[in-house]
């Protein structure tokens, strides 16, 4: 029932060329827009700035992601795990519920990559820890971070060839952490200041860092999760 | 043509590459990468449009959104997993 969805007959020639007509039209006026438009506004680069001792960070970005805009943020992890909560079945359904880790169907590993695996592991995961950190003044923070411890956990376990089994509770915990800092920090800052996810000016930088560390182990274990969610599908066909 | 322009340009043309192959191509994974592609069109001229006055929103934006077309990704390929178990299981072949 899905043949129609999923074919893999081409199109016939005719309508690849209308449908590559139609894509270049409509890219070419895209380009002459932009090249006609003339320079773009200013857009929220001076109020940006004007804001930024205030926020608690000196990184512009930062500021934006984790104050000033910081629903965006908010609801980005809340999107992570909403698909998060759609993959779990996937990666799971064949897993004994009590174990910590699943086994991956994968042939041996070579001497020579768990040896490397070793060697760069703790590297990675000390450059996590300094994106994290550095976050605050210059590029990096909660999402580069995730992504590299991510990356760490995803080499481990295809040398160990096991996942973790995102069943147990502690796993599940790491899914969920960020959202539910981020949202506790967000529900106590109220009380102090009267709005939702309002820092105090003096603690900012704190809850921030607070709210990212929260975030990194949340990121990392989502994409781990999709990673393997989707590595212990069975292969298509 | 200053640089920024240069990389607008070249944005729209993966959008616009993606575009086509999203259209043209036969197959879900095909079509999953070509709104890949498009995604990166997308940032890089948001990126590329905020460069001249550094502007920090576009910036948090296009971070907000490489994790949510990840996660989008993530969702179609599991999903397109699940059509081609499915279709094992009831034995016809795609």
């Amino acid at each position: 029932m899905f043949n129609e969805l999923d074919s893999t007959k081409p199109l016939p020639v005719g309508v690849r060329w209308v449908c590559a007509a139609g894509a270049a039209a409509l890219t070419l006026t895209l380009v002459a827009m932009v090249f006609f438009a003339g320079a773009p506004a200013s857009g929220l680069s001076g109020e940006v700035a004007t804001r930024l001792p205030q926020s608690g960070v000196e990184n512009p970005v930062t500021a934006v992601l984790l104050n000033f805009r910081s629903y965006d943020t908010l609801l980005e992890i809340a999107v992570l795990l909403v698909v998060v909560v759609a993959l779990v079945p996937a990666g799971t359904t064949s897993a004994n519920s009590a174990d910590w880790f699943t086994s991956l169907r994968l042939g041996a590993v070579d001497p020579m990559s768990v040896g490397f695996a070793g060697l760069l592991a703790p590297i990675i995961v000390v450059v996590a820890g300094y994106l994290l950190w550095v976050g605050a003044s210059r590029p990096g923070g909660a999402f580069q971070a995730g992504a590299l411890l991510a990356a760490t956990g995803i080499l481990l376990s295809l040398i160990a060839r096991q996942m973790p089994n995102f069943c147990r509770l502690p796993a599940r915990l790491l899914l969920v952490a960020g959202l539910l800092v981020f949202i506790l920090v967000g529900l106590i800052v109220s009380l102090a200041t009267g709005a939702f996810l309002h820092f105090p000016q003096d603690f900012a930088g704190v809850l921030i860092l607070l709210i990212e560390a929260a975030a990194t182990l949340s990121i990392a274990a989502a994409l781990l999760l999709f990673y393997s969610g989707l590595a212990q599908t069975e292969p298509a066909r | 043509m200053t640089q920024d322009m240069l990389y607008s340009i070249c944005g729209l043309l993966l959008f616009g590459i993606g575009l086509y192959r999203l259209i043209a191509a036969p197959r879900i994974l095909l079509k999953v990468l070509a709104v890949n592609i498009q995604g990166v069109g997308v940032f890089m001229l948001l990126v590329a449009t905020a460069y001249p006055h550094s502007d920090p929103v576009p910036h948090a934006m296009v971070l907000t959104g490489i994790v949510v077309a990840v996660a989008a990704t993530a969702l179609a390929l599991s999903l397109y997993c699940r059509i081609h178990e499915l279709q094992a299981g009831s034995g016809t072949e795609p």
